[in-house]
């Protein structure tokens, strides 16, 4: 009886989840803010592997000419039958200089090249092995020692709150005591709500969750932005149990202890619960929003300058149908062809005005 | 009268006595109460001192002074009750008169919100090197006036607090610009603020990079090696030294701690106390400046800051004071006067130090 009525599509999840262990995850995670805020250790004790081995800090004559720099990290971690090849970016030299105006041009800049790349990729012939290199989520440490968010922070987070996913998150948490813990997160709510700043929004749990889950829930997504506090020692504190913590002369912080910081709830819903789901909102709304701009700059050439000889064709703008792809072939080819020629002009020209010069200096010298 | 005989040397607090053999005394004549004699006056009188705390916003510097001085000098604000960092980097002066055992003091502290808080902080010092050296002048013509104060009020910055934050690497391309520019003009005493999230192992690697940051840099905070007077002096400056900067924290609410009430601050992990020297170097930083080296920290001002100070501004205005203290000053030029470099104190610094590798 029960096999009449039964298709069996329940069955699924299971086919989603076999299939995703095998291909695999891959995530990419930014991590910013300035230097000294605790940001190597968190990530270290997140994923609890040494990422940072090979790092070399540099010195401070060093820091003295250092501009921003974005660096890379891959590294493939495996737990549960589950193959995770996590990339973390990094930038050195946030925030260090004397002079810090416009130093977050490079990191939007970073990610809107992984958007291009995406956008290239998504518009080519051969689609099968697409390597999502976007930036997932970002990472961004708060300074526990302001009173706020500093005109620093406010300025990268205006950068880049429509391109990435942004979770604010306060370092080096264990300076604080706990009604300044409050004070400050209050104070950076109210802040990132001045500003118009959107972070990541953690997804309401489905109503027919039971009430402690939803309890916990509410908890969680008060406690934004994370007090967090990393460390990768375990402490073994005589006759308690060893725990990983930072060990001070009046006491250890213990790093998973909920009530001395946030890092559990950080972990919980960055890695354990979230992940896909941050994936998800970076290709559905902030790639295509990207997406969107940048082929609506392209469709009007009007708009930008009509005299230099532009990407898109010389066809005006009511003829750009949609959906684009089919015509997006053809038109990046139409549009390397444009380069070539012109890049081949220039060279004729440079060409032409060194043989003028080497002429002149022919007849000077021959007048004298 | 003479200007120029009022102080014994310039750079130099040594009294230039002549190496003469004591003289055996027959019996006794009374000449130790001297001492009870300048104890009086000096009672009488008062002492000043006025000190200056520099650093970002948020690095416990108001709480310091409070915890210095035992007295609510700064109102302390947690964020979001109404202070917003300024745009702009202002100077505050609040003055106290705080008394101890008939001792009276007439402290004035100088805060500098807005530091190092800005996107672009290039010369962000320049407002305090301003002061510093507007107080200098303020002195100067006090001091060149035909019929002078019998007591000339003294508003010179007599020490500067400078607050590293606990970044636990190194020093920063700001404090590195600020410093080199401030210890030529006046007595910097850098300390590791907020201390509490470092612990022990990572406070003395910061603070042996940061000694050599300085050293590299040519940075000379005080107590000035090139500035000790004799053996005793030398030995123990050395031992500060060795511990500059101090890993520093500051509190004043009070905790009960084993039955006694000390000032500290409370975690949920346990109580940081501000005098307990295995917790941080508090205690370090009052005697050095309150207990040990006020008296010092002033005569330093007064006999190498102040008179490098006087120097440049008599060689600017290119006339050397004559006669019986009529003295025709330039008008002061705007911002600071280019001291000469590298300055006395630091040439010294040059000749002891090994030269590191090149900054």
């Amino acid at each position: 009886m029960q096999d009449k009525e039964y298709v069996g599509f329940a069955a699924l999840p299971n086919q989603l989840h076999r299939k995703s262990v095998k291909k695999g995850f891959d995530f990419t995670l930014m991590v910013a803010g300035e230097s000294g805020l605790g940001k190597s250790t968190l990530i270290n004790s997140l994923f609890l592997t040494n990422l940072y081995e090979d790092r070399q800090l540099p010195e401070a004559s060093a820091r003295l000419a250092q501009t921003l720099t974005i660096e890379r990290r891959g590294v493939e971690i495996e737990e549960g039958g589950i193959k995770v090849k996590l990339t973390l970016v990094d930038t050195p030299g946030f925030g260090d200089s004397v002079d810090c105006s416009d130093c977050w041009l490079p990191v939007v800049r970073f990610i809107e090249e992984q958007f291009e790349q995406y956008l290239r990729d998504e518009s080519g012939l051969n689609r099968k092995n697409i390597q999502d290199s976007r930036v997932h989520c970002c990472l961004y440490f708060i300074s526990p020692f302001g009173r706020g968010l500093r005109p620093l922070d406010v300025a990268f987070l205006r950068a880049v709150h429509e391109k990435v996913n942004i979770i604010p998150v306060i370092g080096k948490a264990d300076a604080l005591m706990p009604k300044e813990t409050q004070a400050l997160k209050q104070r950076i709510r109210d802040q990132l709500k001045e500003e118009e700043i959107n972070i990541y929004q953690f997804p309401d749990c489905d109503s027919d969750e039971d009430e402690d889950f939803k309890r916990q829930d509410a908890e969680m997504k008060e406690s934004i932005p994370f007090a967090v506090v990393g460390s990768c020692e375990v402490v073994r504190d005589g006759g308690t149990r060893p725990v990983r913590g930072r060990r001070y002369s009046w006491g250890t912080v213990e790093v998973e202890n909920p009530h001395h910081c946030d890092f559990l709830n950080l972990r919980r819903m960055l890695v354990q619960t979230h992940l896909q789901d941050l994936k998800e909102v970076t290709h559905d709304i902030l790639y295509e929003g990207y997406r969107a701009s940048c082929l609506q700059s392209l469709a009007r050439p009007g708009a930008r300058d009509r005299a230099s000889r532009s990407k898109l064709s010389r066809q005006s703008a009511t003829e750009i149908p949609l959906p684009m792809l089919p015509l997006a072939e053809t038109e990046k080819l139409i549009r390397e062809k444009d380069e070539e020629l012109r890049r081949m002009q220039e060279m004729l020209e440079k060409m032409q005005a060194q043989m003028q010069q080497s002429q002149t200096q022919g007849e000077q010298s021959d007048a004298l | 009268m003479d200007p120029l005989r009022r102080s014994p040397s310039p750079c130099s607090s040594r009294p230039s006595s002549p190496k003469t053999p004591p003289c055996e005394m027959l019996g006794y004549v009374g000449i130790e109460a001297v001492l009870d004699q300048l104890k009086i006056k000096a009672m009488k009188m008062g002492f000043e001192f006025n000190i200056m705390v520099v650093g970002q916003s948020g690095l416990g510097k108001s709480t310091m002074v409070n915890t210095l001085f035992k007295s609510k000098v700064w109102k302390r604000t947690l964020p979001g009750l109404g202070m917003s960092t300024p745009q702009t980097l202002q100077l505050k002066s609040v003055t106290h008169v705080i008394e101890e055992k008939g001792v009276k003091l007439k402290l004035t502290v100088t805060d500098t919100p807005g530091f190092g808080d800005q996107i672009n902080n290039d010369k962000c010092w320049d407002p305090i090197l301003g002061y510093i050296n507007e107080q200098y002048e303020r002195y100067l013509q006090e001091e060149i006036l035909i019929t002078r104060q019998r007591h000339i009020p003294d508003t010179r910055v007599h020490c500067c607090v400078y607050f590293v934050p606990p970044t636990g690497h190194c020093l920063r391309p700001l404090d590195i610009e600020f410093l080199q520019r401030l210890c030529r003009t006046v007595n910097v005493v850098p300390v590791i603020a907020r201390a509490d999230s470092l612990t022990l192992e990572e406070r003395e690697a910061f603070r042996r990079r940061i000694q050599q940051n300085l050293r590299t840099h040519c940075i000379e905070v005080y107590p000035q090696k090139s500035l000790d007077e004799d053996i005793n002096d030398r030995i123990l400056n050395s031992k500060i030294r060795d511990r500059i900067p101090f890993a520093v924290v500051g509190a004043d609410q009070e905790h009960l701690v084993n039955g006694k009430c000390v000032l500290g601050r409370k975690t949920k992990w346990g109580i940081v106390e501000v005098e307990n020297m295995a917790h941080c170097e508090f205690a370090l930083l009052r005697d050095l400046l309150i207990r040990s080296h006020l008296q010092d920290l002033k005569d330093i001002t007064h006999n190498v800051h102040y008179e490098n100070y006087r120097v440049c501004r008599l060689n600017e205005s290119h006339v050397l004071p004559r006669g019986p203290g009529w003295v025709n000053l330039a008008p002061t030029p705007p911002g600071p006067p280019a001291t000469p470099r590298p300055s006395k104190a630091c040439r010294r610094a040059h000749d002891n130090s090994e030269n590191d590798e090149d900054y």
